[in-house]
Order: structure tokens, then C-alpha cells, then sequence
């Protein structure tokens, strides 16, 4: 017993060094004084205050918060669609090829869904400049845009679902039966219920779009270049203090962002389950 | 005043059933939208796509052009399916070798992330309970940082200088990883199998860990109690118990690890080297560098069918793990 909890205790530290160790080597470095990665010379701030003057990261960067925001906006809708669908509407026709289309972008290689969204994207524009004269959808933001929301609406589907298929339909039914209508039995039930799914589903996809290399490049334009593709270019080249920087901002940000949003679920569902057993004991 | 409400109230639900059938034909209506815009989106820009590349590696070049497939001519309906691209794939050794080389480092990968992921899941699931939440967001947190950078990264601790590749060349472990074949000389960790390796196993670790925690911890303790009443030991009973019942997660967390991993792009091209055959990556170039967009479709088509199985697997038992645990 005693040995089985030491080794338990060891594997998951160990586990945790592991995924930890980049991240920290990321930032530490960020703060290297040396020209030659991997060598500490001593501490400085040098590369942040590059950064700020990186006009061709601080475009990209512009343009990847504004295609991760709208896409992850879109994504989280057509999600929650999705996922409406798949838990409460248990018969239709083609209900195995929605799910199967739903999950597959989970696991699809994303030089897959690039490729055939991209040579699809052209087909139309063909089409469309033979028979209007001007070609629609021209590559750049938007097409980047599509891409993103398809994958994305696979992540905020399965999130908003488990969530979702956990709620109690006896009170949907209950509104139901006080003379709510469909969808102000969605707004006034089902939305406030689930609001934390769609929050962590926004951040979830939120977060994939600024990350994504291979669906931004092959569905972007020459003035449309986002973060991680301009990150992705740089690596590719070799150790580049630059990038460390920009990643040691990226890491803080999101850790900030993701404990601060873990911690207001905790606080909410303590809210809830107060009020649960409040309105339980009246 | 309130009783008066109260009238009010009651009076307006009549009325909501006096327009009873107007209210189902709306809510018909509403299901049809809630079903059909994912429905219809995901046809759209998911299902077709892939017909459209099917499409360009069966079609004969017209110039720039792709040609129909199906021509209509005097009457005569003509069906024109190009199969040169598929003989060129299949004859060329250079194609197939990548295949092969890619489900290998697929396999491996998965087989490496189970043998780490299921121990710690186990662990995870079994520490206390009031443990349980941080450990899950410990795990999660990589999830959330840029997965370029955590790749990009270990370029870092993998080059000469770098924390990692000082602790192996002191361990002497380089001359271990190149009797073995993983690099090419000692000293030399960048670049190679091992190094293309560990950026996968270390990117998709958490794919593996997320659905064994899931379904580990929702296990039933008193089976395990039954298990050891019955005369079996922990041992026995981990064995014939705890890892038949997780076998959904096993298989739902070896799906999302395997099936990315066949066509990824990014850690080949950060962390592996020149020997290192991926199909992404092949299929990048013939896009890109090339620019053959029919040879590329015919690999990204061939790639599917080689995913096809995997992903029928995933897909199933995702689906029962999402119908199942109500």
C-alpha cells in the first residue's frame, strides 16, 4: 500500500515535470542576455523591448486576436447547435453522419481539412468569377476565419455537451409546463445553466485559433499572415530569443486568463449548489 | 392584487393553449434550424471538401483547369476517371515508404503515451479526492498554451546546451539511443527519430491522459472490493478488472493520439530531420514547394483512407461515451 502510493506519488510528479519543463525553459530563457540560445549570460529585458517594435509580429498578432475572437464566437454557436441537437434530439435522419461529422474534426490532420478546404475555397471563387466576373471568397482573413470555426466547433461541441447531457431536463420540462415557449425555455433555462461550458468552449477555441500553423497557412493570402505562422517561420529557422519572449507573454496571459475563469466557475457552482439546496429545503 | 396576477397568469396559459398548434409548428421549426445550420455548415465546408479533392486526383488536367469527370457529348454520357496519380503513389517507393514510416511513428507514439498516460491517469484518478480538480487543470493547463511554442521548445532542450540533452550525454544515454538506431551519432539528439519522437509523445500526452482519467475515475471502487473478497490480489485484479472496464478510454484516447499523429506537419518539421518521413510533411511540399495540387489531393486522399478505420473506431465509441454516461 505504502509502496503503491510512493510509486503513484513519483509517476505523476515525474509526468508533471515533463509537460511542465518547456514551459519553463521558454521563459527563462526569454530573459537570457546572449545572442547564442541556450547559453545563460546573465538577465535582460532586451528581447521585450524588441518585441515591441516586431511591426511583422504585432500585425500578425492583431489579425490573429481578431479571427480567434469572431471564430471562436461562431464556433461556440454552431457548437452549441450541434450539441442541442445531439443531446436532445435522439432521432433524425443522418444522426450518424452529424455525430461522425461533428467528432471527426477532433482528430482529422489539419494538412487534411486545409488542403480540402482550401482547393474547395478555389473551386468556388472559379465559379463564382465565371459567373459574376468577380471571384468569391478571395483568400485572406476570412478564409482563415472558416477554417478555424470548423475546427473549433468540434472542441465547443463536445464541451458544451458533456455539459449538456449532465443537466436535469426536469426543469426545461418544468418551464415548459408553466407556458415557457421553446426558445424562452432555452434563454431563461438552458442558457444560464450552461453559460459556463460556452465561457470555457470560447477559450478552448479561442486559444486553438491563435495557435493554429497549418489551416492559416494554407488558406491565407500574402498580406494576411497570422501569429503563429510568422512564430512558425522563425522556429523553423532555429533557436530565436524573440519567439521565447512572445511565448513567455502567451503563457502568462493564458494562465492568468484560465485561472481566473476556473476560479469564477468554482465561486458559481458554489452559488448554485447553495441555491439548489436552498430553494430544496423551502 | 397578487390573487389578481395570479387570474391574469392563468388566463394568459389558456390562451398559450388555445395556440397550441401554432406553438408546435414554431417549436418544428425551431428543431429544424437548431439541427440543420451545424448539419448544413458541416456538409458544406467539412463533407465537401473532401469530394472536391477526390475530384482533382481522378481529373485530367485541361490546361490550368480540372476537367469534368462527367462529360456529356452527342448523347453519350462519359464517365473519365485519372487514375495515374494513385498508380504513380502506389508504385512510387518514396510514397509508400512515407506511409509506412509515418503509421510507424503513429503507433509508436501511441503505444509510448499509453504506457506513461495509463499509470498517471490510474494515479490521478485515485489520489484524494480533493486533489482530483488540480491535478485535471495541471493537465489541462499545457492544453492551453500555445502547442507551437511547447514543440519549438524542446528544439531548445534537445540541442547541445540544452537541459535535457546535458542530462542523456551525462547519463550516457546518447550511445544507448544510437546503438539503438534513434539518432545517428552520440551527441547528436536534434534532428532524428528520438527527438521527432519525443515531440509527439509529448504533444499528445494529454489526449491520452484526458479520456483514462475520465473513465477511470467514474469506476466503481466496490468491484475492486469484490475482486479482493473473490481471493484476487491488487495485481490480479488491476489486470482483470480495473483495465478491461477502461477499455472505452483506452481505445478513445489511442484514437486521438493515432489518427493526428499520422499527418502531422508541424513537429516533423521542427524537430525531425531529413530521414524523418512523414506524409504531412510530404504532402506540404507537393502543395507549396511543388506546387502539384493533383498529387497532393492524391496523397491527402490516399491519407483518409488510410485514417478511415481509425477514425470509424473513434468515432463509435465517442459516440457511446457521450450517449453512455447518463
Amino acid at each position: 500500500m505504502m509502496m503503491t502510493r510512493f510509486v503513484g506519488r513519483s509517476w505523476l510528479t515525474a509526468g508533471f515535470i515533463f509537460l511542465y519543463q518547456p514551459i519553463v525553459a521558454l521563459v527563462l530563457y526569454s530573459f537570457n542576455d546572449s545572442p547564442i540560445p541556450n547559453v545563460w549570460r546573465g538577465f535582460t529585458f532586451d528581447w521585450y523591448v524588441r518585441l515591441a517594435s516586431d511591426d511583422a509580429l504585432l500585425s500578425a498578432l492583431r489579425l490573429s486576436l481578431k479571427i480567434a475572437f469572431f471564430s471562436a464566437t461562431a464556433a461556440v454557436v454552431l457548437g452549441t447547435m450541434a450539441a442541442f441537437t445531439l443531446v436532445k434530439y435522439k432521432r433524425f435522419v443522418g444522426r450518424t453522419m452529424f455525430s461522425g461529422m461533428v467528432n471527426a474534426p477532433l482528430v482529422m490532420p489539419d494538412v487534411i481539412v486545409g488542403i480540402s478546404l482550401l482547393l474547395m475555397l478555389v473551386a468556388v471563387e472559379r465559379v463564382t468569377r465565371d459567373a459574376f466576373g468577380v471571384g468569391f471568397p478571395d483568400r485572406g482573413a476570412f478564409t482563415i476565419w472558416l477554417a478555424h470555426v470548423l475546427t473549433g466547433m468540434a472542441y465547443a461541441t463536445v464541451v458544451i455537451q458533456s455539459r449538456l447531457r449532465d443537466l436535469n431536463p426536469q426543469l426545461e420540462e418544468a418551464a415548459m409546463d408553466l407556458g415557457a415557449r421553446p426558445w424562452e425555455v432555452f434563454y431563461l433555462v438552458t442558457l444560464p445553466m450552461i453559460s459556463q461550458s460556452l465561457l470555457s468552449a470560447w477559450l478552448l477555441t479561442f486559444t486553438i485559433s491563435l495557435d493554429d500553423v497549418v489551416l492559416s497557412s494554407f488558406l491565407n493570402a500574402p498580406g494576411s499572415t497570422t501569429m503563429p505562422v510568422v512564430i512558425f517561420s522563425r522556429a523553423r529557422l532555429g533557436l530565436n530569443p524573440s519567439v521565447n519572449a512572445v511565448a513567455t507573454i502567451i503563457v502568462l496571459v493564458v494562465s492568468i486568463g484560465v485561472i481566473l475563469a476556473s476560479l469564477m466557475i468554482v465561486r458559481n457552482e458554489r452559488k448554485r449548489a447553495r441555491d439548489m439546496a436552498e430553494a430544496a429545503r423551502n | 392584487m397578487r390573487a389578481g396576477l395570479g387570474a391574469v397568469r392563468r388566463s394568459s396559459r389558456f390562451q398559450y393553449g388555445g395556440v397550441f398548434m401554432s406553438r408546435g409548428k414554431s417549436s418544428r421549426a425551431g428543431r429544424f434550424a437548431v439541427i440543420g445550420v451545424p448539419y448544413l455548415w458541416l456538409i458544406v465546408f467539412f463533407l465537401l471538401p473532401f469530394l472536391v479533392i477526390l475530384k482533382i486526383s481522378l481529373s485530367e488536367m485541361e490546361g490550368v483547369a480540372f476537367g469534368n469527370l462527367l462529360t456529356w457529348k452527342e448523347g453519350v454520357m462519359q464517365l473519365t476517371l485519372k487514375f495515374s496519380n494513385y498508380l504513380f503513389i502506389v508504385q512510387d517507393e518514396l510514397y509508400f515508404k512515407t506511409y509506412l514510416s509515418s503509421v510507424r511513428y503513429a503507433a509508436v507514439t501511441t503505444v509510448i503515451c499509453l504506457a506513461i498516460g495509463y499509470p498517471f491517469a490510474y494515479f490521478m484518478a485515485r489520489a484524494e479526492r480533493r486533489f482530483q480538480p488540480v491535478l485535471l487543470m495541471l493537465v489541462m493547463l499545457p492544453f492551453w498554451t500555445s502547442f507551437l511554442l511547447r514543440v519549438y521548445a524542446w528544439k531548445g532542450l534537445l540541442s547541445e546546451h540544452g537541459w535535457v540533452y546535458n542530462v542523456i550525454v551525462f547519463l550516457g544515454l546518447d550511445h544507448v539511443l544510437a546503438t539503438g538506431g534513434l539518432i545517428s551519432a552520440p551527441g547528436q539528439l536534434m534532428n532524428t527519430s528520438f527527438s521527432l519522437s519525443v515531440g509527439m509523445v509529448y504533444t499528445y500526452l494529454p489526449f491520452m491522459i484526458l479520456p483514462l482519467y475520465a473513465n477511470l475515475s467514474k469506476m466503481d471502487l466496490r468491484l475492486l472490493e469484490a475482486a479482493a473478497d473473490l481471493g484476487a490480489n491488487p495485481w490480479v485484479a488491476f489486470w482483470t478488472v480495473t483495465v478491461p472496464l477502461s477499455k472505452a478510454g483506452i481505445i478513445a484516447g489511442s484514437m486521438l493520439v493515432f489518427i493526428p499523429c499520422i499527418g502531422e506537419y508541424v513537429i516533423p518539421e521542427l524537430l525531425g530531420g531529413p530521414e524523418t518521413l512523414m506524409i504531412g510533411r510530404v504532402m506540404w511540399d507537393e502543395f507549396f514547394s511543388n506546387n502539384d495540387w493533383p498529387i497532393a489531393s492524391t496523397v491527402a486522399a490516399v491519407m483518409v483512407l488510410l485514417i478511415i478505420v481509425p477514425l470509424a473506431i473513434f468515432n463509435k465509441y465517442e459516440a457511446e461515451a457521450q450517449e453512455g454516461s447518463r
